[in-house]
């Protein structure tokens, strides 16, 4: 086994870890459980990323070639994001939600085939490359974007129940989630709007097309009108709370669609 | 004679029954001559606020008669069916009563536990029958007793620390929807001493913008001074819901003052930012279906209640430790009670003795003949000083008897034996 992979699982373990020591963190809110979360989700994303390089360094190109190696960058920017978040807003709770689907990334990854097939010529180039890493980080925003949309939901009914439980205690503020929302959003937005430019070039490089209206672009074109139309809502009308977080889990299943179902469909392609 | 306690209150009765059977503190005498024509209710105060309608009484003969005479004259004054809130009612009797009068008293019963309004509302209550010589030498020594337990209670135990509070509840929720509260802005309407308790508690969580709009526009001018804040006038509130962040409503208007229509409105103006409402009036002030406009979390006095049930268990043991205290103070004034029950017979035992000093005395100077006025007096004096040493001992023992559980015993035996049987008052 090579290094990349030990370290690839050593990652997954440490956001094994890291998810249950946040769901701990969030039934018992003992801080201590909450550092514990942190570090071992810290300590996955140092072994991730140095996964990443080992293989970089010994492949000679970016680790975007395959599905997996794509499900394991996805898993790695949803981290990265993550623990942004955490510290700029000081909360530990999101990591409840953002863990487990860094976990289902990880997981998606691990379970995909890992053959190193000589990729062909139109699948090579700087073009390619920075079309799938906007993609991805892209997405990782916006699985930020589903957890606070989803938290949101969450502590949305919870307020509106006049009887608030124990979720409503452990969930952060509307305004925290919102705000983790929109900057998400944000984000995320202008890298999709830019996967899809470099994408629809290299499109038309490589096939001789500008104009990838069939098969899985349509959906990511989709998803782009929603996310976009969801940012304009929210600056230009002022929408917010629970409708653009409903709009945010929508736009993230077809996301989530998209790289799963479609990519799986047709396993040639990759993101 | 025994304390009786008749009423209803949060725990047993929906705020719609609250509401029709609440009598206002103006109010609050005519209901007590009502119960005044009752002969059974020899000393009796109302309590009514909007969490409880409770009648404290001094019942004497059969205390199922005085309890119903009670619930009559309830029903009778707000005209409201007995079989309306017959099951709602809890009668509770000596003991039992005035553990509850101490724990109403002390905040443990409210809603809120620990919420510092009730005593001023039980004081009040009091005063005014107090005024109306509707209380006697028990209920004043049992309400001075549960106004000395409350503060016992609030400076011994961590209940009455702010943190469970209508008030603070409220401010909970606020940072569940705005997070940080610095900067945010606040509008009261009306200027009870509810809505300046919540707003002392914003204020102290940061909130820095206060408003207030009142029907009387002096008393808004007053409490906004007190904030460094701004009063507004009574018409112009809607307008200004527009710019606020929480509203607190605890005016006196005798119906619903903002709309769901109005409400939708507004949130257009706000261009859907969130706002907190917050009705404390009774009875409300905003229509429940204002909750249903997105981004608009309305909360009245009873939906505090379950915000604060989640308080409640983390001061749970304060609460324990303030039981505890009330548990001691009912049985110190049980004892007292008890005590008044000897004063009776002490007073027959001395009545009777003192007969038959007088006869034997007369009898005794009769058969002496002349005597110098000197002579006599002396005598007399003697006789005086025999019964009251003679006396001094059972009646010391008898008082320090009567404060435990079996005081009764030595009562009885020594009416038996003095034959004081049928003297008693």
């Amino acid at each position: 086994m090579d290094t990349d992979y030990i370290l690839f699982y050593l990652a997954l373990l440490g956001y094994l870890l890291g998810t249950l020591h946040y769901l701990l963190y969030i039934a018992s809110q003992r801080p201590s459980l909450g550092r514990v979360a942190t570090y071992t989700t810290l300590a996955g994303f140092a072994a991730h990323s140095l996964s990443l390089a080992f293989r970089v360094y010994t492949l000679g190109r970016p680790p975007l070639g395959s599905l997996y190696e794509s499900f394991s960058v996805l898993a790695w920017a949803i981290v990265l994001i993550y623990l942004v978040t955490e510290f700029r807003y000081g909360n530990r709770v999101i990591g409840a939600f953002v863990l487990p689907l860094v976990l289902l990334a990880g997981s998606v990854a691990a379970a995909l085939p890992r053959r190193l097939a000589e990729l062909g010529p139109h699948l090579q180039g700087v073009g390619l490359w920075v079309h799938v890493a906007l993609a991805i980080l892209g997405n990782a925003a916006f699985a930020l974007t589903f957890c606070a949309g989803l938290m949101y939901i969450l502590q949305e009914r919870q307020l509106k129940s006049r009887h608030p439980g124990r979720m409503h205690f452990r969930l952060p503020s509307l305004e925290l989630l919102d705000d983790v929302s929109v900057k998400s959003l944000l984000f995320g937005f202008p890298l999709l709007t830019l996967a899809l430019i470099t994408g629809s070039i290299w499109a038309g490089h490589a096939r001789g097309s500008f104009l990838p209206l069939y098969g899985r672009e349509t959906w990511s074109i989709l998803s782009w009108l929603i996310y976009g139309g969801l940012l304009y809502a929210r600056l230009s009308a002022g929408w917010r709370g629970r409708k653009a977080a409903i709009l945010a889990i929508i736009g993230f299943c077809l996301v989530l669609f998209t790289l799963i179902g479609v990519s799986l469909l047709r396993t040639g392609r990759v993101l | 004679m025994e304390i009786l306690v008749v009423g209803l209150s949060h725990k047993t009765a929906p705020i719609e029954l609250r509401e029709r059977l609440n009598v206002p503190e103006s109010e609050l005498s005519k209901p007590l001559e009502l119960m005044g024509e009752v002969p059974e209710l020899v000393e009796r105060m109302l309590l009514s606020t909007c969490n409880r309608v409770e009648v404290y009484a001094v019942a004497e003969g059969e205390v199922e008669k005085a309890a119903e005479a009670i619930a009559d004259c309830l029903a009778a004054y707000r005209n409201v069916e007995r079989a309306a809130f017959a099951d709602r009612l809890y009668t509770f009797v000596a003991a039992e009563a005035v553990r509850h009068i101490f724990r109403v008293a002390s905040s443990l019963d409210s809603m809120v536990v620990g919420e510092p309004q009730i005593l001023g509302q039980v004081k009040a209550a009091y005063a005014v029958a107090q005024a109306r010589e509707a209380t006697g030498i028990i209920l004043n020594n049992l309400l001075e007793q549960a106004f000395h337990v409350a503060k016992r209670v609030r400076s011994e135990t961590g209940i009455a620390a702010s943190a469970v509070s209508v008030s603070s509840a409220a401010v909970e929720l606020a940072r569940k929807i705005f997070g940080d509260l610095t900067g945010r802005s606040v509008l009261i309407l009306g200027a009870g001493e509810m809505a300046e308790l919540a707003l002392r508690h914003l204020v102290e969580d940061g909130v820095r913008s206060v408003l207030v709009a009142n029907r009387s526009y002096d008393r808004a001018v007053t409490l906004a001074r007190q904030f460094c804040g701004r009063a507004v006038t009574y018409e112009a509130f809607r307008q200004e819901m527009v710019g606020a962040d929480i509203v607190i409503s605890a005016t006196s208007a005798p119906h619903v003052i903002l709309k769901k229509e109005d409400m939708q409105a507004i949130i257009q103006q706000r261009r859907h930012r969130p706002i907190f409402l917050i009705d404390i009036a009774d009875p409300r002030d905003i229509d429940p279906a204002c909750n249903e406009v997105d981004n608009v979390y309305l909360y009245n006095i009873d939906d505090l209640q379950s915000v604060v049930e989640a308080n409640l268990k983390e001061r749970k043991r304060e609460a324990e430790r303030a039981e505890a205290i009330i548990e001691r103070e009912v049985g110190v004034y049980m004892n007292w009670l008890r005590s008044l029950d000897v004063v009776p017979t002490i007073v027959s035992l001395r009545r009777r003795v003192e007969q038959i000093r007088d006869a034997e005395l007369t009898k005794a100077l009769g058969r002496m003949g002349d005597l110098t006025p000197e002579q006599r007096a002396a005598i007399t004096a003697m006789s005086h000083a025999m019964v009251n040493k003679i006396l001094h001992q059972p009646m010391t023992e008898l008082k320090r008897r009567a404060a435990h559980q079996d005081g009764h015993v030595y009562t009885s035996v020594l009416r038996r034996l003095f034959g004081l049987e049928d003297k008693g008052p």
